[in-house]
Formats: structure tokens, sequence, C-alpha cells
């Protein structure tokens, strides 16, 4: 009688716990639902929420990032070294909470390193178990080009359908890869789909975020570029430039970060082979925290050049007569 | 099928739509795909894909919002940076100031001018679009709107001072015989020797030294094991590797760029060198051509034309320092600082033409060629005056220039550009000697007469 009664009242609290659990999941899911899409309906938010993730955008930036998310489109970034093409994917996936997926370009890249790989020494290693087992050559076959012995690589990861979200694909620097790698790139754009000749055609559920960089040390086909939407980051205007610093290293003195960014400012309208790029700057400025210096001073600003400039002639240039001109006007912003 | 014709009927029964509804989303829909036939004539690549596009991402954006209008356009539409100062204009000229001139009709010329100031387009695009404003096309409606543009005329003054550069004489003379024309300085060619000249070099075919690349193929034999090969090859045989299966290096040819001095002292050279440069960059695949005088100027899209002629008038108006001055130097400088990082990968050979009469300065001459010597694979120079027996590279432009120079060769009459077609199929991996030894080797063996 009593253990009947104790059964009955586990039995209730369990279902109650059940609803219960249901419920506050449900209401979770609601309320995810309801801020996500808060999060990216327009440009402004696109923009805020980059700005939450210490990235300054422009107004014309954030559209284009918006457009890619909602078309769906590859994003093809192109500007000078150091201006944070590569960041934008990064900050992407911070920004949705997804996968970052990175292919790095270089001369050669082929299927067997960006798309997929069958990994030989097992199926060498099996292929002789199976002989020694004596199964059939049939079953055999299909075992040994399955998806268990399939090495993913970057392309195919990202296509997957086992990914919950999409997730965000960066192909970086796809100027250094050949005319061929491109090629094969423009079938998987369009389609979002991949032909492992043995498995079948692996089509993604959704899409994913495509950022694709470029530094134009090659030109990228007109056939690629016509796929994406396009965009030109230029260096930053000194205001821009300024509050990108102030973003991400707030522990940076007010007066060292405007004369900072003043002097780099000015190092770009001289006739430099390479001028500095965003990265140099805030790579200067925590050298320069490193050395403890406040404002810019002539002798620690000689002795850390060369976080600024990387070619002899400039830091040449520059470390001449230069130095005290634009030293002067630095120091008079403040 | 009687669902269809009751459609029909219904629709025929329905109120007709008001006119302003269709203006409004046929409109805009007619003046994005004019906009989008403006952006194409004037030569940045908008297909009906991209159009088609534009319609469907235009839903996402707020179209009221002038911003946010442009940056969708921008982005939607363009493909490259060097042309967004020309859609810019474009974008301007459709969105606004059309309009506005339509509107303002009559009103005092000074006005009309000062719109007009903000064409601020570098002097190519200038030319490209008064070109485009001039072609006679069908497409009459578009036209009849640009001609409206006062614009047009101003163009066609900017344009009015070079247009004298076709001077040519035919000239009646007698017909060489092809060995005596292939041996004769392109300084006394005749009319006719020109035309044969140019019959002559479209026939040569031009091969480049090839570069190993990283990409491997697979091959019959070769050094690299081709595992996804060997595995599907041998599983008939069980466990045993028995056939091997092999890739190796694939080759490819390496990029050209060609330099050209189109300055004064050139003159007599430049046009049948351009048709040189026409014939040599549409027989090989990668090509990039260059001309300079005071400034560098790129000609590689004007030479995608397929006819000489057409191609050559077409660098002509592009450029706007014939025969002018030269300034070797800072036309290097400009090359190597804008340049050079998207040209010369790859193991580029690059090959300057110019007599090396500078006017410029020879330190800045002597650090840029430095620099572009070390940024590429073989740096050749050819010479139109080396061809004479008793020439000594004395100038100081020449001299400066010298050491830095893995080959320098005459380019004086057809034979010589036979020879260098020659040299630049031979180009291999090998590294030219760069020492210093070897600079001051180069300047004493040009220095000493010649036989």
């Amino acid at each position: 009688m009593f253990a009947g009664q104790v059964a009955i009242f586990l039995k209730d609290s369990i279902e109650y716990k059940v609803i219960y659990f249901l419920c506050w999941k449900a209401l979770v899911f609601l309320l995810e639902a309801l801020l996500d899409q808060e999060q990216l309906t327009t440009i402004e938010d696109v923009q805020r929420a980059m700005f939450a993730q210490r990235y300054i955008a422009d107004r014309s930036l954030a559209t284009a990032v918006f457009l890619a998310l909602k078309r769906r489109k590859p994003l093809l970034l192109e500007g000078e070294p150091g201006v944070g093409k590569t960041e934008i994917a990064k900050v992407l996936s911070a920004m949705l909470d997804t996968k970052l997926i990175r292919l790095q370009c270089y001369e050669g890249i082929d299927v067997s390193t960006a798309v997929y790989e069958w990994n030989y020494t097992r199926q060498m290693l099996h292929i002789r178990l199976m002989e020694a087992g004596g199964i059939n050559r049939q079953e055999e076959l299909k075992e040994i080009f399955g998806p268990d012995f399939l090495i993913q690589r970057p392309l195919l990861q990202a296509i997957d359908a086992s990914n919950a979200d999409a997730p965000v694909l960066l192909i970086d620097e796809l100027d250094r890869s050949d005319e061929e790698f491109e090629a094969y790139l423009l079938e998987l754009l369009s389609d979002f789909q991949i032909t492992i000749p043995e498995i079948g055609t692996i089509q993604a559920k959704e899409p994913p975020i495509v950022i694709i960089t470029s530094n134009r040390t090659r030109e990228i086909h007109d056939a690629l570029r016509r796929r994406c939407l396009y965009y030109w980051i230029d260096f930053p205007t000194l205001d821009k430039e300024y509050s990108i610093v102030l973003a991400r290293m707030p522990e940076a003195p007010e007066r060292l970060a405007k004369q900072v960014c003043a002097f780099v400012h000015e190092l770009r309208s001289a006739d430099l082979y390479k001028a500095p790029g965003v990265a140099e700057t805030l790579d200067w400025i925590s050298s320069l925290l490193a050395l403890d210096q406040i404002e810019l001073v002539e002798g620690p600003v000689r002795d850390t050049l060369g976080a600024l400039l990387k070619y002899q002639d400039d830091v040449l240039k520059v470390g001449g007569n230069e130095m005290t001109k634009y030293l002067k006007k630095a120091q008079g912003v403040s | 099928m009687n669902a269809l014709t009751g459609g029909n009927g219904d629709l025929f029964a329905l109120d007709p739509l008001r006119p302003l509804d269709i203006e409004r989303g046929e409109r805009l829909l007619f003046r994005l795909t004019e906009f989008g036939r403006i952006l194409w004539e004037v030569g940045i690549d908008v297909g009906p894909r991209k159009m088609l596009d534009l319609a469907v991402t235009l839903n996402y954006v707020d179209i009221t919002n002038k911003e946010e209008f442009y940056d969708t356009l921008k982005c939607s539409l363009l493909g490259k940076h060097e042309q967004e100062a020309l859609f810019n204009q474009m974008y301007l000229y459709y969105w606004y100031m059309r309009d506005r001139q339509d509107k303002k009709g009559d009103e005092a010329p000074g006005a009309a001018k000062r719109d007009e100031k903000k064409m601020r387009l570098p002097p190519s695009e200038l030319k490209r679009l008064a070109e485009h404003l001039n072609a006679p096309s069908e497409r009459k409606d578009l036209r009849t709107e640009m001609r409206e543009s006062e614009r047009r005329r101003r163009v066609e003054e900017y344009l009015k001072d070079d247009e004298d550069d076709e001077a040519d004489d035919p000239q009646g003379t007698a017909y060489s015989a092809i060995e005596m024309l292939r041996k004769k300085d392109f300084e006394s060619f005749t009319w006719d020797e020109v035309q044969e000249a140019k019959k002559l070099m479209s026939e040569m075919r031009w091969h480049l030294g090839q570069r190993p690349t990283r990409r491997k193929r697979p091959a019959r034999r070769g050094s690299y094991p081709d595992m996804r090969r060997i595995v599907r090859r041998n599983l008939k045989y069980g466990a045993e590797m028995l056939e091997l299966t092999w890739r190796e290096t694939k080759f490819k040819p390496r990029p050209l760029v060609i330099i050209c001095d189109i300055s004064g002292s050139m003159s007599l050279y430049s046009r049948l060198l351009l048709h040189f440069i026409h014939t040599i960059s549409n027989g090989l695949l990668n090509v990039e051509a260059f001309v300079f005088g005071t400034r560098l100027t790129r000609i590689t899209r004007q030479l995608k034309l397929r006819d000489v002629d057409d191609a050559v008038r077409d660098v002509s108006k592009t450029v706007q320092d014939w025969s002018g001055g030269t300034r070797i130097g800072d036309a290097l400088h400009f090359f190597n600082q804008k340049w050079s990082k998207r040209v010369l990968g790859r193991g580029a050979v690059v090959l300057i033409i110019s007599d090396g009469w500078d006017r410029g300065d020879p330190g800045v001459l002597e650090v840029e060629m430095d620099r572009l010597q070390h940024s590429c694979h073989r740096l050749l120079w050819l010479n139109p005056l080396l061809g004479s027996p008793d020439y000594r590279p004395l100038t100081i432009g020449m001299k400066t220039a010298l050491p830095y120079i893995d080959n320098f060769l005459p380019a004086h009459n057809l034979d010589s550009l036979i020879s260098l077609g020659n040299l630049l199929g031979t180009i291999d991996d090998s590294r030219p000697m760069r020492s210093a030894a070897a600079h001051r080797k180069a300047v004493a063996e040009w220095s000493k007469p010649r036989m």
C-alpha cells in the first residue's frame, strides 16, 4: 500500500519534471529565436554587432556584410594588407556564434588538401585485416570507400550536412592559389555541393557564409568576381583609426593613441613602398606600451619603427630628415 | 486548361491597374536596367545575372534610404576597385545629375558648367566615356538621353588636341624581299614595308620559358606517388601494392611583363613596337603591357582587341604622353609601387624596351632598376639603338641601368625580334648572375669597342 503510493508520487513527479523541462526548453528556444531576430535585421544591427566584437565597420562595409548574410552570397574582400580583411570572418563567426572554417590558399592547393582525401594508411591496413578475416569483395569495397575513411578538408567541412548551423567559411588570400583552384571554386560557390565519386553528392543543408580575401598579387578572374559581393576595404580615416585603436587597445593612453594615429596617417600619404596598415598601427602601439611610453618621443619611435615599416628603404626614408616633421605634426594633434 | 482560360477571363474582367502603380514598380526596374546598361557600356562588367541578383538583393534593403541604396548597388554591381571612380561618377550622373539637367533646361550655362566640374575621372576613363558617347550604335534611345548631357561637348573638346596621331603617310615605294626586310632597320621603313612587317610579325609564334608550379599531374613516370590511384588500382590484388602510379610537377609558361618607352626619341620605333607587343600578347597566355614617357600607363586591356590596328588606335587614345619627354626612373618607381606586387608574382620575365635617353634623376633610376631586378625572374632590356655597330651605352640613363640588366638586346629590325623570341623560349629556372662583380663585368663588356 505504502509502496504503491510512493510509486504514484514518483511517477507524478517525473511527469511534472518532464513537463517543466519541456516548458523551459520551449521558453529558451523562443527567447533565442527572439534574440536572433532582434540581432541582425537591419544594417545598423550588423554594425552594432560588429562593434560589440570590437570591429569598427563603416556603414558601407556593414551593408556588404548584411547583404552577404541575407543573400548567402560570398563576399569578396580586397584591400591593402593589414586593413582587417581576415578579421571580418573571425568577427562574423563570433557574432553569429558559429564555427569558423579557414582555408589558407597557396600555390598548388588542390582537391586533396582543400576538399577531401582518403585515409590511405587506414585503407591499406583495413584491406589486410579483411583479407585475414575473409569477407567478400563487395562488402569490403563499400566499406573502404565509406565515410569512415574519408578525411574532410575545410571545404567539405563547410558544407557538411551534419553542421548544426551554417559555419563561416574563410577562403584566405585566394590570389595565392592558381587558376585551376579558382575554377574549382566557381562550381562550389554557385551550388554549395561537392561530388565524391565513391560516395555521391554532398549538399549543404544551409549554405555557409563565405568570406574570400585577396591581396591582389594576381587578378581574380571575372567569373569568380561575378558570383560574389565585392568590397574594397580602404585605409581608415584618422578618426576611424583612432576609434579602432581605442576599441582594440583600451589600455593605451589617449594621448599616445591620438599621436600614433596621426603619425601613421602622415606616413600613409608619404611615398613609401609599403604603407603601414591598421595591423601595424596596433602592433606599434603595443610595442610602445611595452616600452612604457606615454607619448611619441623621437628615440623610442626610431627604435620601434620596425613594427611599422617592413622595408629598409622605407625605414631609411622615414628615419631621416622627415622624422622630425612627422613627429611635430603628430605631437601637435593632442 | 479550364482554370487557365478562367484566369485569363478574370484578368480581363478586373479593373485595369492604376497607372501610378505600374509606374512605381516597373519604372525602378527599368531605370535599374538602364543604369546597368550604362555601366556595361563604359566597361564595368554588369551582365543580366548581376542585374537579376541586384533586383532580388534590393528586397532586403530600404531603397528609400539613399545611402543604403548606393551601397547596395555598389557592392552588387562593381567588381573592381579600379572602376570605383567611374562607378561613382556614373551613379551620380545617372541618379542625380541627369534629372537635374533635364529639369534645368535653359538655365544659364555657367551653372551647368559647375556641375560638369564634378567629373573628375582619370583621362583614360574620360576618353573611354567619350568614345562611348560618340559610338555609332543602334541603341538610339540611350544615346539620345546621353546626348542631352552637356558633358559630352566638354569631353569632345578635351579630346580634340590629340587626335592627330595617325600620321603615317602612305608612300609608294618598291616592295622588298623578305630577307632584306628582316635585316632592315625599322627607322628606315616605308609605309609598304611597315605593312609587310606587320604581316610577318603576326606569323611569328611565341613561346616563353616554363616554370615549375606546385601543382602535380598524373604521369607515367614521376617523383611523387599518386596514392589515390595506387589504392584504386591495387584493390584487385588484395593488400599487396603491385602497380605503382606517379605524379609529376606541372609546368606553366612564365608571365611576361613588357614596359615600352614611347617618348619622343623612340617615336620612329614605337608604333611598330606596339604592333610587336600586340602580337606577343595575343600569342602568349599571360602578358601584361605598359607604356611610359613621363608616366606609366597600363595598356593590357586595350591590347586584348583582336585587330592590331584597332588595338594600337585604342592605345594611342589612352596614352597621354605620346612622344613627350622620358623619365624612366619615375615610370619604374610608379611601376614598382603600384604594379609590381600585382603582376610580378610567379617568376615573371620583364622586358623593357627603351633607348635609354632619360631626363629624370639617375639616382632614382638606379634604385628602381635594382628593386625591379630583384623582384623578377629575368630582366631584359631591348634597345633599338643597339643595332648600329658603333653604339655604346654612354647616355646617363643607359649607363645607370646597365648593371641591373640580365640580357641587353637590340630591337631595331625583324631579325632581332626573332632572336628575342628564341631567347624567351630558352629561359629556364637557372638564376642569372646578379652579384656586384657580374654588374661590373656587364658594364665593362659593353664599354669596350665592338668588332
